[in-house]
């Protein structure tokens, strides 16, 4: 049924792909300095984002943090307090959300109970009043698309969730939208079907060449769908970044925490050391030696040092002589993944828990790491990311 | 296997149970309808009870047989030879149908605005639908005799604001029974259709005007297919006993205004001709057997759709 991760590859190569580094570059959706207000309530607080033609963009953040309500601005559900939206250079203030290019994929599928399958993607299509035949034809096509051709005369009840899921998507994208609007699209399934999807998205998008804007507040499927993301909180966007930069560069203790595993260590930077610049972390109260970033924080700064797992390294041996950063710790729990294994630490002389993965590259080990075991675990300078927001 | 003590392993509280609503029914419906129809199937004569043969067990298998070969169908065959009737039953539909559609008008409209008015007021709206009730029927048809009478308030208003000079004579005409009919059981037509227009998932309507359908065409889409069951309830709910209506024709309509109910009054009181009466209740009964089987065949696809 789906495109499995390790199957053929069936599409085109994926190329890279980023008009956002050209400033030449116009963007097909701008959102300028929007605010949206509810009450007392500031859903959108002051937004500047361009997102580009044929992109693919996730809008990730906790529950409430303002991502649905700037996606439905841009369905034309909500009308911005202030600030505006536009598409293609239009301004798209006061219209409603029958007459905008764009369709959305609804959290809920929000499928017409009363309309079979082929009635449900035809709608969009008989809005349009075009002629039957071409209707017709359009709907084969999004079946077949969406590999639904035998359910063609079901009623949405007599389909499973997945079905159900593809049928939405068949109907948001029957009118070939400017853009595609989804809102968690992919929370209702479960985990295996979701990542089968994830992909299938992915195809989609690349067979339409439409440009599609994602809500989610699973990072995961940001990571794997987008190319860029922007994370969310409290209505402002904290940081805007291809999925590899979210990850590898977060730019603060919120979106670092926010996106995958991570240890964040508070610190004072103490001056400069033999690979970069020296840290001295509170608790446990030990050097660091970390590459210094290109705006050097000044000495006594308070900072945070983020380290996520499968940047260390643990041993029960001593590191080498050349590694820099040593500490030690205990093994305090193991968690068992069977690709990779995540030892958590606790470090000597503290109660904080460092948390380090390795890939289990073998399938038997001669001494493994097991619990209260005494450990070692070290980074190299650049392994690690300085936060000072 | 069942623990014997178990709730509900004891049988014969479960047959208590189950049986209680069958014989509920059984006395209080069944037995009195085969009742009516063996008077229905009687000759009218002048004694106490009004009709004959009597079953007189004090004869044996005789007074049994006897009783049996004195029942015949021959009020049926009154029924359809005289005019009166045909014509009644008629009428009878006719101001229930013209009545349902409406009740349907003004209904749909109300129970619309019920359902999408703030959440917060929502139950004070049903609570005002539903308030008239704490009246009796009777008390509310008689203040309508008040309210239309060539003297009542609604002439003496139209006279006062100079709209007519004549008062208007709706009084005991039909129209006074549709105003009746229509006051009388709006209710019943308002609540299934608020019922099924509240449980409407506001994000169909959404999706419909993303993908292009402007808010009229979205209701005559999505809206009212979505409302049909709750349609269907009410027509079904006001339909069937407006036809054998008999207190709001009696009272606001006049001597023209033939409905089955008053006929059937008239028959029972005036003439005490109980056999001819009770033939015109069964007849009743058949003609309305065909909307009450619709209307169950419409619940349980209903029932059926939605698992």
């Amino acid at each position: 049924m789906a495109l499995k991760p390790a199957q053929k590859a069936l599409g085109p190569i994926r190329r890279s792909f980023a008009p956002w580094l050209d400033p030449s570059a116009v963007p097909l959706i701008r959102f300028e300095n929007v605010t949206k207000r509810f009450g007392d309530f500031v859903a959108v607080d002051d937004i500047s984002l361009d997102i580009h033609q044929r992109e693919f963009f996730a809008l990730l953040g906790p529950s409430g943090c303002g991502k649905t309500t700037l996606m439905r601005m841009l369905a034309g559900f909500e009308e911005p307090t202030s600030g505006r939206v536009t598409l293609g250079g239009k301004d798209l203030a006061g219209m409603p959300p029958y007459r905008r290019p764009v369709n959305m994929m609804f959290q809920s599928y929000a499928l017409f109970p009363h309309m079979s399958v082929e009635q449900n993607v035809a709608f969009g299509l008989k809005q349009d009043g075009l002629p039957k035949t071409e209707i017709a034809e359009r709907v084969t096509e999004m079946l077949k698309l969406v590999k639904l051709e035998s359910f063609a005369s079901r009623k949405p009840h007599q389909l499973s969730g997945g079905q159900r899921q593809r049928v939405a998507l068949a109907r948001a994208v029957a009118k070939r939208p400017k853009v595609l609007l989804l809102d968690e699209p992919l929370g209702a399934l479960d985990k295996k079907l979701r990542e089968e999807t994830q992909f299938e998205l992915m195809d989609l998008q690349m067979e339409l060449g439409l440009t599609f804007l994602i809500v989610t507040h699973d990072q995961e499927e940001a990571m794997t769908v987008a190319d860029r993301i922007a994370v969310m909180n409290h209505g402002k966007l904290v940081q805007v970044a291809t999925p590899g930069d979210i990850y590898e560069q977060p730019n603060s203790r919120y979106v670092a925490d926010f996106i995958g595993d991570i240890n964040i260590l508070e610190a004072k930077v103490a001056g400069a050391g033999p690979a970069g610049l020296s840290l001295a972390v509170k608790d446990p109260a030990a050097p660091i030696t970390v590459a210094a970033p290109e705006a050097r924080p000044a000495d006594g700064a308070e900072v945070a040092f983020a380290i996520r797992p499968e940047k260390m390294r643990i041993a029960i041996e001593p590191p080498p002589a050349d590694a820099v950063n040593v500490l030690k710790g205990e093994v305090w729990d193991i968690a068992y993944f069977g690709d990779w294994t995540k030892f958590l630490v606790k470090l000597e002389g503290s109660d904080t828990i460092m948390r380090v993965s390795r890939a289990n590259a073998t399938r038997t080990e001669s001494a493994p790491i097991a619990w209260d075991d005494k450990v070692h675990v070290w980074f190299a300078p650049d392994a690690g990311v300085l936060l000072t927001a | 296997m069942a623990d014997p003590k178990a709730p509900g392993a004891n049988p014969l509280g479960r047959w208590a149970v189950i049986g209680t609503p069958y014989l509920w029914l059984l006395v209080f419906f069944l037995a009195p309808f085969f009742i009516v129809l063996k008077i229905s199937l009687s000759d009218t004569t002048i004694a106490q009870p009004p009709y004959e043969p009597l079953l007189d067990l004090s004869l044996g298998w005789q007074g049994v047989v006897d009783w049996w070969s004195g029942l015949d169908f021959e009020n049926y065959w009154l029924l359809t030879e005289d005019e009166l009737y045909w014509f009644s039953y008629v009428s009878s539909l006719r101001i229930a149908a013209i009545s349902t559609v409406l009740m349907l008008l003004i209904g749909y409209p109300m129970a619309y605005a019920m359902a999408k008015a703030p959440k917060g007021i929502r139950p004070a709206l049903v609570m005002a639908v539903i308030l008239p009730f704490w009246t009796s029927l009777l008390i509310r048809v008689y203040a309508w005799i008040g309210i239309l009478s060539p003297e009542g308030l609604l002439n003496a208003f139209l006279l006062k604001i100079g709209l007519i000079s004549e008062p208007l004579y709706i009084m005991n005409t039909e129209t006074a029974v549709f105003i009746g009919i229509v006051y009388s059981y709006l209710p019943f037509m308002v609540l299934p259709l608020y019922a099924s227009l509240e449980k409407l998932d506001h994000t169909l309507l959404e999706a419909a005007s993303d993908l292009g359908s402007p808010p009229w065409k979205s209701f005559w889409q999505i809206t009212v297919p979505l409302s049909l069951p709750g349609v269907v309830a009410g027509c079904f709910l006001v339909f069937i006993p407006a036809v054998g209506e008999f207190v709001i024709p009696d009272l606001l309509g006049g001597s023209e205004t033939l409905m089955i109910g008053k006929t059937l009054y008239n028959e029972f009181f005036s003439n005490r001709d109980w056999p001819v009466s009770s033939a015109i209740a069964v007849l009743l009964l058949l003609v309305l057997v065909v909307p009450i089987a619709l209307y169950q065949n419409v619940q349980s696809r209903e029932v059926e759709a939605k698992k």
